[in-house]
């Protein structure tokens, strides 16, 4: 298989290659990572053809773009013998296209007369193709991978341009020209990716449990998937109540973003439910302890407790027999509001996974968010479930926190581990109160004393300020 | 709430979603909207073979919509002449694959009744326990009372 270079982006660095297997997968490509590294914006990979890469990358959101290899090297000298050694065979298929070069630089940078020494240093490649700087057929890149502060790149890569990465969705579902937002909105380039790692496509279903604002479901739709979404609180579906954005006015729903991206065909509506007490149907395969699905996949950042409470049905206390007389008497009054408890975090992570392990078909995915404390021993448990495969935990770190993005496939009844759930299962479940219900929120409140300590004690300064830690 | 959704809900009282009675939810007194859309011909063949079909046609007469037929369409259904299609494929081999397929009147119908009608105003009664859920804005409401948790 030929290699290509995939040009990353150097930003949510746990997530790119994630992302590209997923994609990988959806296209139904093989890919073997040559060379990946954390800190590096360049990763070589084998992919059978210019097609399968573009399967891949086209999609993308972390990375820019991917290029056929051909040639690598530590200095020019090495560069040009690389290209001669291997690439030889592909110069004439080149010779007469217009085409133009481009010098990509990490962390470095030349001037303008050094980039066209360097681009006159290919000579030898022999196009006698027409130069175009617009519309030109084939691109050809020099990238330069600079250490920081460097002078002189560390390595360097040279490729022809296959095909641009779908990085440019980041802007158009930017939160700031969205219709509709609520504060705990995800921003655009997250939902996109856990969009991609949840592998949404033309033809799938695909469901959000708590959808807020339906920025989930909105980036699922994007991908071609059909979508639906549900949310314990109705007004923040249908919009009324107001809206976080200063001077928003007027009716502005969840449906009023599919309508402003043109996605409306795939929104199939919005419940207001609980995950506690879902709707949605679980039908027993006859003889069997499994369950047919019909969801593609699943995605969902559940709330905190930090930012957004999290709260199910049912009251804190049992109800006594006046209390549920006047319930019953009431319940269909204009108005009533059904009493709701705070939940532990880590039960509805479990339900979650319960909720998915019967929906989703086999093969199903869900990606799901989960925020947890930088430090070790008050680190939650990443939830687990017999009828689900861990497919990959991506981390996005913040200041004294962080959270993680958890993606599981559905997995044959055959496979199924019997266990089932339980790994995780809830120490708190007992308790009445947010903090008592909820790890994460506490240590939050309490400011991460603990890690602070532990800091300390490690002899490193505590960072000061919560800098962005605060991002729910 | 398009129609397709309520092939997916049962009542949310955890001792009524055991009784097939629950399944599926009687629309009661709705208004429906109507919101076109492009048929999808990839969903609607992924979709199929998952559907509860018989709850379909329930749902669809009850709203006094077209009815449909007795037995569930096949994914050939879907498409125009899709057995020709086959024939021609297997003889000229990879070259007619991607030819644009045409969709068939099954097709559409199964769209405009799924994907294009939607629940704006109403109620879904359980079959069980008769407990009405109230559709406010095209979002139906599963909350539960207090005394029904």
């Amino acid at each position: 298989m030929p290699e290509y270079l995939v040009r990353l982006v150097q930003v949510h660095e746990s997530f790119r290659k994630a992302e590209l297997l997923a994609l990988a997968e959806l296209g139904g490509v093989d890919i073997d990572f040559i060379h990946y590294k954390e800190d590096s914006p360049f990763a070589v990979v084998k992919l059978p053809s210019d097609l399968a890469a573009k399967k891949v990358v086209s999609r993308s959101i972390l990375s820019q773009g991917v290029y056929e290899l051909w040639g690598q090297g530590s200095t020019y000298k090495e560069l040009h013998e690389s290209i001669k050694a291997h690439s030889s065979s592909r110069w004439s298929r080149y010779e007469m296209a217009p085409f133009r070069f481009v010098l990509d630089g990490y962390r470095g940078a030349k001037s303008q007369t050094e980039q066209l020494e360097i681009i006159n240093s290919f000579s030898y490649l022999g196009f006698k193709g027409p130069i175009r700087m617009r519309d030109a057929e084939q691109t050809f890149h020099v990238f330069e991978d600079y250490d920081d502060k460097a002078k002189t790149p560390k390595s360097l890569y040279f490729g022809r341009f296959v095909a641009l990465s779908g990085r440019d969705a980041k802007t158009i579902y930017d939160l700031k020209k969205r219709h509709y937002i609520s504060t705990t909105s995800m921003d655009a380039e997250l939902a996109l990716l856990t969009a991609n790692m949840a592998l949404a496509a033309p033809g799938k279903l695909f469901y959000d449990p708590f959808m807020g604002a339906g920025g989930f479901p909105l980036a699922c739709a994007h991908y071609g998937a059909i979508v639906c979404g549900s949310d314990i609180d109705g007004r923040s579906i249908r919009g009324t109540g107001g809206s976080a954005r200063k001077g928003q006015t007027g009716k502005m729903d969840v449906q009023g973003n599919f309508k402003q991206y043109k996605l409306e065909g795939q929104y199939l509506g919005a419940l207001v439910s609980d995950v506690t007490n879902s709707p949605f149907r679980t039908v027993q395969t006859q003889g069997g302890p499994c369950h047919e699905g019909y969801l593609d996949g699943i995605v969902c950042d559940p709330p905190y407790g930090i930012r957004e409470g999290l709260k199910v049905l049912g009251s804190r206390d049992q109800l006594n027999a006046t209390e549920l007389a006047t319930h019953l008497e009431r319940f269909q009054e204009e108005g009533y509001i059904p009493p709701k408890r705070a939940y532990s975090f880590t039960a509805i992570l479990d339900d979650v996974m319960a909720f998915a392990a019967t929906t989703l078909v086999v093969g199903g995915r869900l990606s799901m968010w989960m925020p947890t404390a930088n430090d070790e021993d008050i680190e939650l448990a990443v939830p687990t479930h017999g009828s689900l495969e861990m497919v990959s935990i991506c981390v996005q770190p913040f200041n004294k926190w962080s959270r993680r993005l958890l993606t599981y496939r559905k997995v044959a009844c055959e496979q199924a581990v019997a266990a089932g759930s339980g790994a995780a299962r809830d120490p708190y479940a007992k308790g009445v109160k947010a903090d008592e219900l909820n790890d994460f929120r506490r240590k939050y409140f309490q400011g991460f004393k603990e890690l602070e300590r532990q800091r300390g004690e490690d002899g490193i300064r505590a960072a000061a300020g919560d800098g962005q830690g605060e991002d729910d | 709430m398009k129609l397709l959704t309520l092939n997916f809900l049962t009542c949310a009282i955890k001792t009524c979603k055991t009784s097939p009675a629950s399944f599926p939810l009687h629309p009661r007194d709705a208004e429906l909207e109507i919101i076109e859309s492009e048929i999808n011909l990839p969903f609607l063949r992924n979709i199929l073979p998952r559907l509860m079909w018989e709850e379909i046609r329930v749902i669809a007469s009850e709203l006094g919509l077209p009815s449909l037929p007795t037995t569930p369409p096949t994914r050939e259904d879907l498409v125009e002449g899709a057995s020709q299609a086959q024939a021609t494929e297997q003889a000229e081999g990879e070259a007619v694959a991607e030819v644009e397929e045409v969709p068939s009147q099954t097709a559409k119908d199964l769209h405009r009744i799924l994907l294009e009608t939607g629940i704006k105003e109403g109620k879904l009664v359980c079959g069980n326990c008769a407990h009405e859920y109230k559709v406010m804005e095209g979002v139906a409401n599963f909350l539960l009372p207090g005394h029904l948790v």
